[in-house]
């Protein structure tokens, strides 16, 4: 395979995915729309974590507390405490809340990402997921800021949101589902334009060095601490983003939007899609979006026996399938969806080259 | 008023170390498992509440009076251990962190999965074998629960060390631990020493599980707090030491119900019960960067 | 003298790489025999296939009966292999260390032949508590060597012992070896580097070359011939 061909075949891909996704919702029930815009959604966090763990190699089971951090941004710029005053009190279009999220998540990133240095591999992870269970104390706890245990919610102000009433743009109207869809897909096809451009210069080849080998990156003079911290940076505030897009979408956060179960399910993303492309992302977002409807029976519905369906019905069932699943899955494709399509990619022009001889 | 104040002191501290040694106990079997296979055990916490269930299944559902069902968990989780070992984590053993760091979260969705569809997500009621009682002890009031804790954990740390210092199948253990290769050399079945190492640290999370209980009511999601406060623990004593394990546990218990204690003076008051748990993480993320060997550890040195 | 050990066209592979391609050798009871060559010739992989550390073909014999599975059968069956490095339980103490050789015995002399080999190495009982890691580099191998004589083993295979240590010990270290092979009839397969020294504590040896054998012959023939010693052995 030429290099120009992959090129190519990856630039119709993308355009393919493109128009699939701005026709979707004409073809599927406006109820559907809700569940695939939670796959744009995924899908933006996913991007952030990709450059985290795929392109420097730092395993965070964190990621939810910086997609909280995002969330609660948004829902304060937009529904906020009145004492404060400022930006603080709220009435800010939950569009323009994004890239706000997005900040204050990323400088979070960014003040996790120095000492997180001095940790690797299972340690960074522990600290991680000790940050992921710690948060919903904390964000309990931090009451004045973020409502305690109760929450904030957007019911109050549908004037800020799209996501509660229908919108008219440009003299179409919008279903809450269908305009959550669109803002959701078209930041995340933005987040990915802005990945791609990151990742193909001088910054991604950075990461790359920092993954391959540190010891071998820092003898080329690649700073690992200003790549690794810039790498949390620049996932955390992916994250922020997600999160505020999330809150939108609910129009409500408490301690508890935001579990510890989610950055698992983040991470698992990432490591089911596979390390790298954005197929993979596509496919790790489809299944945290999927994969426990799916463990319910839901949509497999015909497919499976009755019994079968009943007994993992029964709560707790799906998350046993889930885990299975996932332990089953790192046995079979270790490196994921797109590892699994690059062996058959590898295959495929493998046999081509010993034919044409 | 003195009086007054060291009583409650010291009951704090006498149920510190008494949560103490659940941490320790823990601890404990998350540095076996990472010493001897150099996996972190996401899921050693969900293990310790399936062990306590199977008790309180045991005894309630069985009619199985308490220290035989105690004991028959003990085997099983050993076995379950051991199981576990030899089925889902040697073959990825020595894979990317990633993957194993993957396998044990799918573990601990597993085995919460597997608790909640078997016995409902409703709180059971395990008993204490010791009993509700409280005693006075020079005005001090302490329950009859904390002491038997206390002993039971150190009881337990005891009979481990006797056995890894002073028994052939300990030193067999510690040995494949350290230097798989040279194990093997002299005759070691390092992959059984592993999956030994396995079934004690699920051993002690089932004792871990079923001191946790009676106190905090046997659900689900009973030792998700633990699984973090044993995590802090391991680190703060270092995640290879043993010792370190126990002293970080007993330590890290005493000092929770000691912030708890001063938090009725205005000076400690911002802190709150639902702190606890950030407090924890701040432990293990400050002993990370500042020590990441833990106050017995040996600091690692980074081969080129 | 019964042939001990028996190697008939050995291979063995490291993954793909091929190190060994035919490698026959043999060492009868009582001999110290030593295999030379350069680096990379494949001595230490030869060492490897005897004790089953890595995966290999051809026949391997001991006593006349086939040597098979991995290094924990060879050290049942009575192979004693120090690694090259020496392969100290660094973080155990020097008894604990001496303990571990006698780990597959399950008779009761395992006291008693500590006392044995302190007869040679007297520190280890003074210094039993000591963590191996703190010893130098010539004690670590004499506790490597001390661990591997507390299995009784029928054959010693020695990696590499001189690796790292000042010639002062590594010819204490040889003496040491051939008072063992003099008064206790110990067999012994010593692979080395220093082909000097090997050749004046062994009986016979073999030079290999590329993963086979080039040569063979009587240690003091090798030591007497000139154009051998400088083909071959690098002195």
């Amino acid at each position: 395979m030429t290099p120009r061909l992959t090129r190519t075949i990856g630039f119709v891909t993308f355009a393919t995915f493109v128009v699939v996704i701005a026709v979707l919702p004409s073809f599927i029930s406006d109820f559907k729309a809700r569940d695939y815009s939670y796959v744009g959604i995924y899908l933006i966090a996913l991007l952030g974590l990709n450059i985290l763990t795929g392109y420097t190699g730092q395993i965070s089971l964190g990621h939810g507390a910086f997609m909280a951090i995002g969330g609660y941004t948004t829902a304060i710029l937009m529904a906020g405490n009145e004492e404060f005053g400022g930006p603080l009190s709220g009435g800010m279009k939950d569009v323009w809340t994004l890239p706000i999220a997005g900040l204050v998540a990323g400088l979070f990133g960014l003040a996790f990402g120095l000492p997180a240095l001095r940790l690797s591999g299972l340690y960074l992870a522990l600290a991680t997921f000790a940050i992921a269970v710690a948060m919903p104390s904390t964000a309990k706890r931090l009451e004045e800021f973020t409502g305690g245990g109760s929450g904030i919610q957007l019911f109050g102000t549908p004037e800020l949101t799209g996501s509660i009433a229908n919108v008219r743009i440009f003299g179409w109207s919008l279903t809450p589902n269908d305009w959550m869809y669109y803002l959701a897909w078209s930041i995340a096809l933005v987040a990915f334009a802005v990945a791609w451009l990151i990742l193909r210069g001088r910054t991604g080849r950075a990461f790359r060095a920092v993954r391959d080998s540190e010891t071998a990156a820092v003898s080329s003079g690649v700073s690992l601490a200003r790549y690794k911290t810039l790498a949390f940076g620049i996932s955390a505030a992916y994250a922020g983003v997600a999160g505020g897009l999330f809150v939108i979408a609910s129009a409500f956060i408490n301690p508890d939007a935001f579990p510890v179960a989610l950055s698992i399910y983040l991470l698992v993303g990432i490591v089911v899609g596979g390390l790298g492309g954005l197929s993979g992302l596509v496919f790790g977002a489809i299944f945290i979006a999927f994969l426990p409807l799916w463990a319910q029976g839901q949509d497999l519905g015909s497919l499976l026996p009755d019994r079968i369906i009943e007994e993992t019905q029964k709560p707790g069932g799906p998350a046993i399938v889930y885990g299975v699943v996932l332990i089953l899955l790192m046995f079979v494709i270790p490196n994921g969806v797109s590892g699994l399509f690059r062996r058959i990619g590898q295959l495929i022009s493998s046999r081509r080259y010993s034919r044409s001889k | 008023m003195v009086v007054a104040a060291f009583s409650d002191f010291m009951q704090q501290v006498v149920s510190g170390l008494a949560s103490g040694g659940i941490y320790a106990l823990l601890a404990l079997a998350l540095v076996i498992i990472h010493r001897s296979t150099g996996v972190i055990n996401f899921a050693q916490g969900e293990m310790a509440t399936l062990s306590a269930y199977i008790a309180w299944t045991l005894t309630v559902n069985h009619g199985w009076s308490y220290w035989p069902a105690f004991a028959a968990t003990l085997a099983i989780s050993f076995g379950g251990g051991v199981g576990i070992h030899r089925v889902v984590i040697r073959p990825v053993e020595r894979g990317s962190v990633l993957r194993i760091v993957i396998v044990t979260i799918g573990l601990l969705v597993a085995i919460n999965g597997f608790v909640i569809w078997e016995w409902g997500g409703e709180p059971q009621q395990l008993q204490s074998p010791f009993g509700t009682d409280t005693y006075s002890v020079g005005g001090v009031v302490v329950a009859a629960h904390d002491i038997g804790t206390i002993v039971v954990a150190l009881g337990i740390v005891l009979l481990l060390w006797i056995l890894f210092q002073f028994t052939k199948v300990g030193l067999a253990i510690r040995a494949a631990a350290v230097n798989p290769e040279e194990a093997r050399l002299v005759g070691v079945r390092v992959t059984w020493m592993l999956a030994l190492g396995w079934g004690l640290a699920a051993t002690l999370g089932a004792v871990a599980g079923m001191l946790t209980a009676p106190t905090v009511g046997l659900d689900p999601q009973m030792m998700q707090a633990v699984l973090i406060y044993a995590f802090a623990a391991a680190v703060l004593g270092g995640i290879d030491s043993p010792i370190g394990a126990v002293v970080g546990g007993l330590l890290l218990g005493v000092l929770l119900n000691m912030l708890s204690y001063l938090s009725q003076y205005s000076a400690f008051g911002w802190f709150t019960e639902e702190l606890r748990l950030p407090a924890a993480l701040l432990i293990i993320l400050v002993v990370l960067v500042v020590k990441p060997s833990g106050l017995f550890g040996r600091p690692e040195v980074k081969r080129v | 003298m019964t042939t001990l050990l028996e190697l008939d066209q050995v291979g063995a592979r490291y993954g793909p790489v091929q190190a060994l391609h035919d490698v026959s050798l043999t060492v009868r009871e009582g001999e110290v025999v030593a295999v030379l060559g350069a680096n990379g010739a494949g001595k230490t992989t030869t060492l490897r296939a005897i004790s089953g550390t890595v995966s290999r073909s051809g026949t391997i014999e001991l006593e006349g009966k086939a040597v098979r599975g991995g290094p924990e059968a060879a050290a049942k069956s009575g192979i004693a292999h120090v690694p090259e490095g020496r392969g100290t339980f660094v973080d155990l103490t020097v008894l604990e260390n001496l303990k571990l050789g006698a780990y597959t015995r399950r008779d009761r002399s395992v006291k008693a032949d500590i006392t044995r080999i302190a007869e040679y190495f007297p520190w280890m009982t003074e210094r039993g508590g000591q963590r191996a890691g703190t010893l130098s580099g010539g004690e670590q191998q004499m506790l490597a060597l001390g661990r591997a004589l507390m299995g009784r083993p029928r054959l010693l295979l020695l990696d590499e012992p001189s690796l790292g240590l000042a010639p002062m010990i590594v010819r204490e270290f040889f003496r040491i070896v051939r008072e063992l092979n003099e008064k206790e009839g110990l067999t012994v397969l010593v692979v080395e580097q220093d082909a000097r020294i090997a050749l004046k504590a062994s009986k016979r040896a073999y030079v290999l070359e590329v993963g086979r054998v080039a040569l063979t012959g009587s240690s003091d023939e090798l030591r007497g011939d000139e154009s051998i010693r400088k083909s071959y052995l690098g002195y």
